[in-house]
């Protein structure tokens, strides 16, 4: 479904990604983990295009994404992000925030985009909080609003960068179930995420990246319990 | 001190203030229009080669206007309006007041330009990512998630710069022109009476820019609903 070749980003003279090449398969939840500064987050944000390949490809259902002629914002409807910081729009109710977009990209009918986002708040377990704006939800329930906002535009792919991390603990589990759940209706996923519990249960596959590349990948029990490469054996160690 | 005259010449006055509102109001809308406009030319990214001739323009616009009297630029306009070959028709009061209303309003254009800056860069970077990767083009983010965001970051600096232009508009004096400024000199000159004419026209100003300033503090509250809880 993705097919990333040769991937690399330069900001100025540093080289962030370096040579990055994997597929994700239709329905697979790849997990991304690595140290702070590893290009992980870099490496998912290329693939919509918030930040432009300096080299390489990114064939996306078969269409080059990074050819300067393809159509970024169609490109994007199908590509759900999801950020650390939520970034819910603040002046907009949460039920706003997830009509915006169909309504205004996709040209959804207003009655249309509105049952889907209620069925999105009930999937979210949010239907209480329609009304309500982000600055009065937990970041819990911000995560969440910002899941169903961007599985409102039905996106083939979703892509999450570090969606736990600015989250208090106990609000973690909340937004994982909902990933959960995704994941087992069959979601193709890239998940960058430092939450190795989650990685191993619902990854079906693990990058783990360090200075710009990919240095080890494999099924979560392979790569978790039997690590090849030293560097993922010492991080490993460090955070297990 | 005596105000018996007030009365006597209070048409004086409140044409003052007609004027003065004319020259403000118009000079307000011009100004935000130039404005945003300055903005966008300030931040083009149209370049040839290395260079970004829109950005030269604004940038020796804003230096010019920023760095020379407003009383000056009104004189100058004055002077360059005249040159227009058609104004000659005009009654030389209307040429009067296009020139004040010119010079003001492209004077403050340039400060609410720096404010239009400052309030878009005050929107978290993370607010045009979400609504990029939604597929939105950049104009539909900027029109729906920036800028609503944005308007209420600088309403407070624009209500002072809106202000500034009320109070600005009494230099459009020095043309003639009988806003309130002059018609306080008028009828200083018809009651032989130095301070209380002054007096009454510093009122109607406080009146005008007290009123602007509780009209700007009620646009505040109303935008600022989404805040709370």
């Amino acid at each position: 479904m993705i097919r990333i070749k040769n991937l690399c980003k330069d900001f100025g003279e540093n080289r962030v990604l370096n040579n990055v090449t994997t597929d994700v398969k239709k329905g697979e939840v790849v997990v991304v983990i690595g140290p702070s500064g590893s290009g992980k987050s870099t490496f998912l944000r290329c693939m919509n295009l918030l930040e432009m390949p300096t080299a390489g490809e990114i064939i996306f259902e078969g269409q080059n994404i990074t050819d300067p002629q393809s159509d970024i914002n169609s490109i994007r409807t199908k590509l759900g992000m999801v950020f650390q910081q939520f970034n819910l729009f603040p002046h907009k109710t949460v039920v706003e925030n997830i009509m915006i977009s169909p309504v205004m990209v996709k040209k959804v009918s207003k009655e249309q985009a509105y049952t889907k986002a209620i069925s999105l708040l009930n999937m979210v377990d949010l239907l209480s909080k329609e009304n309500a704006y982000p600055a009065s939800l937990s970041g819990g329930q911000q995560q969440r609003i910002a899941i169903a906002r961007a599985l409102a535009m039905e996106p083939d792919v979703m892509l999450f960068d570090e969606p736990t991390s600015a989250l208090d603990p106990e609000m973690v589990g909340e937004v994982l179930n909902v990933m959960k759940q995704l994941a087992n209706d069959g979601m193709t996923m890239v998940i960058v995420t430092h939450e190795m519990g989650f990685a191993r249960e619902v990854g079906d596959r693990i990058l783990f990246m360090d200075q710009g590349q990919i240095l080890e990948e494999g099924i979560p029990h392979e790569l978790f319990n039997h690590p090849q490469n030293a560097r993922t054996r010492d991080f490993l160690s460090k955070i297990l | 001190m005596d105000f018996s005259f007030a009365g006597n010449y209070m048409p004086m006055f409140l044409n003052g203030i007609k004027l003065t509102l004319i020259i403000s109001v118009i000079s307000l809308v011009l100004a935000t229009v130039v404005g945003v406009l300055v903005y966008f030319l300030k931040t083009s990214r149209w370049s040839i080669g290395r260079i970004y001739p829109l950005r030269i323009i604004s940038f020796a616009f804003i230096e010019i206007m920023r760095g020379t009297p407003v009383l000056l630029q009104i004189l100058v306009a004055y002077v360059l309006v005249s040159m227009i070959p058609s104004s000659s028709d005009l009654p030389s009061n209307m040429v009067a007041m296009i020139a004040s209303i010119a010079a003001i309003s492209l004077n403050s254009s340039v400060y609410i330009a720096e404010i239009v800056r400052a309030g878009i860069q005050s929107v978290a970077r993370g607010q045009m990512e979400a609504a990029r990767s939604l597929g939105m083009t950049h104009i539909m983010a900027m029109q729906e998630i920036i800028m609503p965001q944005a308007i209420k970051n600088i309403l407070p600096a624009i209500g002072n710069e809106f202000v500034a232009v009320i109070k600005g508009s009494s230099m459009a004096y020095v043309l003639g022109i009988a806003e309130l400024t002059f018609s306080a000199k008028v009828v200083q000159g018809a009651t032989y009476k130095g301070l209380e004419p002054l007096l009454i026209s510093a009122m109607f100003y406080l009146v005008l820019t007290f009123s602007l300033g509780r009209m700007i503090g009620w646009a505040e509250r109303r935008m600022r609903a989404s805040d709370s809880h």
